[in-house]
């Protein structure tokens, strides 16, 4: 039995599973156990991949390699906690009229749907499939959006749904015309949108047509990761969205497209050979920092602050991987990790807080060490290590993107700089009177799950002082794969 | 014979670009849903010319799925779902149409000059219509820009699909069948989102008009 089998299967076999079971009791533990299964099936496809090495099956449709195996285990990790998280979450969502049965339904349905559709994105060794599998998990995620049926969540998933589906039309159409340079190349058919073929033979393809196709996958998946000035949709997507989807958003969905990214700025620069992708990349990115850092600062909804963070966060990422060379993949590929743990922490314990101050405006939220210290204490060291604070991940992705950046391209570290710190000052000046105040507010009726706030967070301390050596190793190929 | 074909094809790409521009000046939604059904039949048409021209049969196939999915199916959908909403005789005011028009020439040009050194590369037999694919696309989304109404806009987004399935066979000898398949289902179950969508935004808005959805802005 293959063990990528079980990690594909588990959540789409989940999604009809829950479909089926409804809002019966014990649905949460279901989704709970679903995600746990596939947790375990993609731990087992590690332990396969450190012993044996990269691996290719089905006739090479499917593959794993030092750039998404990590992508598929954590994954798989933030899938499972937050299906941890979200079991007390939306029962209090319930409890508050906000969820009715036919909702819960369609909420765990989709949620195992578009954790697979992201697994089979992160595996597929087909351009092709990847684009389809993305425009899914996008189609999974409009749906849970607007779950709420409100106003404003009718305006976000409509938003979402228009401007990610013309700007996924346009990764379609830099597809079309990569599989046209393949097709001169290595000749049509099936073979000729695997990622392995063209990796191996990208110096045939041709320039002229992969520098416009790069253009066009850069604003398509670019709309995707988020950034300016395709970034419309995210902030209302997450603010709107219940929390658990805005954390596995933030977390996942917007590594998964920055993932398709690479995939396609690696045969780009194979083609190309003039590092016009990588200063591409280099320009969205800075723009992206330092947009989203000022747009940061004037947010009054808590939700809406960690979205424009995690655009600047992905801009960052988008920033150094177009710096490119050993160091600077290496601090993203760590920055895509600690990142995807860190945000979904924060929005694990936003998400209570919210629900205890029963609005999201920030005004409203005050004194959470008082009334529930776990979610005070894991909102205020969550926004700590978000912020690049020392002994977290973040700190040394982030020290290392700025230290090439120093190297690599001096004038763009100011604005970096500058950026990072209006980021620092917003974030922290607005987590302060929210996490320590005075408060008149009740406990919440169900206990939160806050487990996974800490184990997040913790396993972001880790790497932040000791990258395990498979890890090292992983992230080192990985970023040799990208090259630039 | 088969100069007669190669003509069609671009007959047939012709008729595409010029029902993309009449669907940006159509005020009437029943007429924009028969205009669309008229260019996925065009579509289907040149990918079935293509498919024969070339012998690659699975053309043929992705004609067939074109022609059930965008002339059968999704007109079918459109017209249940503004017959139930009561829209079936709307008409939208625009503004300006003399104005969109320019701006959608200037689209066109730009499209060809984008797409001539690139098609010179191609070896497909309808490479001469890449431009006119590109510029399809780029008119179904000057429409999304300038429609305030939801099935309009809805409209525009399949419309552009079709300029997309239209570049795949312009360009390529059409994408790898599985590829094909996994749009198709994608176009579908996203049209079935939005009809649900379409309904629930009347139900909140009292009307269909994107211009309501404009609430979440930054202050």
């Amino acid at each position: 039995m293959d063990p990528l089998v079980l990690v594909l299967a588990t959540p789409l076999l989940g999604g009809v599973l829950l479909g089926l079971w409804g809002h019966r009791e014990r649905a949460g533990e279901l989704n709970a156990g679903m995600s746990l299964l596939t947790l375990a099936a993609s731990v087992w496809l590690t332990v396969i991949v450190v012993r044996d090495g990269p691996l290719t099956v089905w006739g090479e449709w499917f593959f794993v390699d030092p750039l998404n195996v990590f992508l598929v285990t954590l994954t798989a990790f933030v899938g499972f906690t937050t299906s941890l998280f979200s079991r007390p979450y939306m029962r209090i969502e319930r409890d508050h009229g906000k969820m009715t049965p036919g909702r819960m339904r369609l909420f765990h349905s989709m949620y195992q749907l578009f954790n697979g559709m992201m697994l089979v994105a992160l595996t597929t060794n087909n351009l092709g499939i990847l684009w389809v599998a993305m425009e899914a998990a996008t189609l999974t995620t409009v749906l849970l959006v607007s779950v709420y049926r409100t106003p404003a969540s009718l305006e976000a998933a409509w938003k979402y749904f228009i401007l990610c589906g013309v700007g996924i039309a346009q990764a379609l159409f830099g597809t079309i015309l990569l599989y046209l340079a393949a097709e001169r190349a290595i000749g049509g058919g099936e073979g000729a949108l695997l990622w392995t073929h063209l990796a191996q033979s990208k110096h045939l393809l041709d320039p002229g047509i992969l520098s416009l196709a790069f253009v066009f996958l850069l604003l398509g998946y670019g709309t995707k990761v988020g950034l300016v000035p395709v970034h419309n949709w995210l902030p209302d997507a997450h603010a709107e969205g219940p929390t658990p989807i805005s954390a596995v958003l933030s977390g996942l969905l917007l590594n998964v497209a920055l993932y398709a990214l690479l995939r396609c700025k690696v045969l780009a620069d194979g083609a190309l050979a003039n590092g016009l992708p990588g200063r591409m990349m280099i320009g969205f990115g800075l723009v992206t920092v330092v947009v989203a850092a000022f747009f940061l600062s004037r947010q009054r909804d808590v939700k809406r602050m960690f979205a424009y963070s995690s655009i600047e966060h992905m801009g960052l990422m988008t920033f150094a991987f177009g710096l490119g060379g050993p160091i600077a993949n290496f601090a993203g590929l760590l920055h895509m990790t600690v990142h995807a743990l860190v945000k979904s922490a924060i929005f694990f314990a936003v998400g209570h807080a919210a629900q205890k101050a029963g609005s999201q405006a920030m005004e409203d939220i005050r004194g959470l060490l008082k009334v529930n210290p776990t979610v005070g204490w894991g909102l205020m060291l969550g926004s700590l290590a978000i912020l690049g604070m020392p002994p977290f991940g973040v700190f040394a992705s982030e020290f290392l993107i700025l230290t090439t950046a120093m190297r690599e391209a001096p004038w763009a570290t100011p604005f970096l700089l500058v950026a990072l710190g209006v980021a620092f000052a917003a974030i922290f000046g607005r987590v302060q009177p929210m996490v320590f105040g005075e408060t008149s507010l009740r406990p919440l009726a169900h206990p939160p799950a806050l487990l996974p706030v800490f184990v997040h967070l913790g396993l972001a301390l880790l790497l932040g002082l000791y990258i395990p050596p498979y890890l090292d190793g992983w992230y080192r190929q990985a970023a040799q794969m990208i090259g630039g | 014979m088969n100069t007669l074909l190669s003509q069609s094809i671009n007959l047939f790409a012709v008729v595409l670009l010029v029902l993309a521009f009449a669907m940006i000046a159509q005020r009437r939604i029943l007429t924009l849903i028969h205009l669309f059904t008229l260019q996925g039949a065009a579509l289907a048409a040149a990918t079935l010319i293509v498919g024969y021209l070339t012998g690659q049969h699975h053309l043929y196939f992705s004609g067939v799925l074109t022609f059930v999915l965008k002339v059968v199916l999704i007109p079918i959908l459109l017209h249940r779902v503004i017959r139930r909403l009561n829209v079936r005789w709307d008409v939208e005011t625009l503004f300006n149409i003399p104005t969109t028009m320019l701006i959608g020439i200037v689209l066109v040009i730009f499209a060809f000059n984008l797409a001539a050194p690139i098609a010179g590369l191609s070896e497909s037999v309808a490479r001469g219509t890449l431009g006119i694919a590109l510029a399809c696309v780029l008119l179904s989304f000057l429409m999304m820009i300038v429609r305030a109404k939801a099935v309009p806009q809805v409209i525009g987004f399949l419309s552009m699909e079709n300029g997309l399935f239209f570049a795949a066979t312009a360009a390529t000898s059409g994408m790898p069948m599985i590829v094909e398949l996994g749009i198709a289902f994608d176009v579908l179950v996203g049209i079935l989102i939005l009809g649900v969508f379409m309904f629930q935004i009347r139900e909140q808005f009292d009307s269909l008009d994107i211009r309501h959805l404009e609430k979440l802005k930054e202050d």
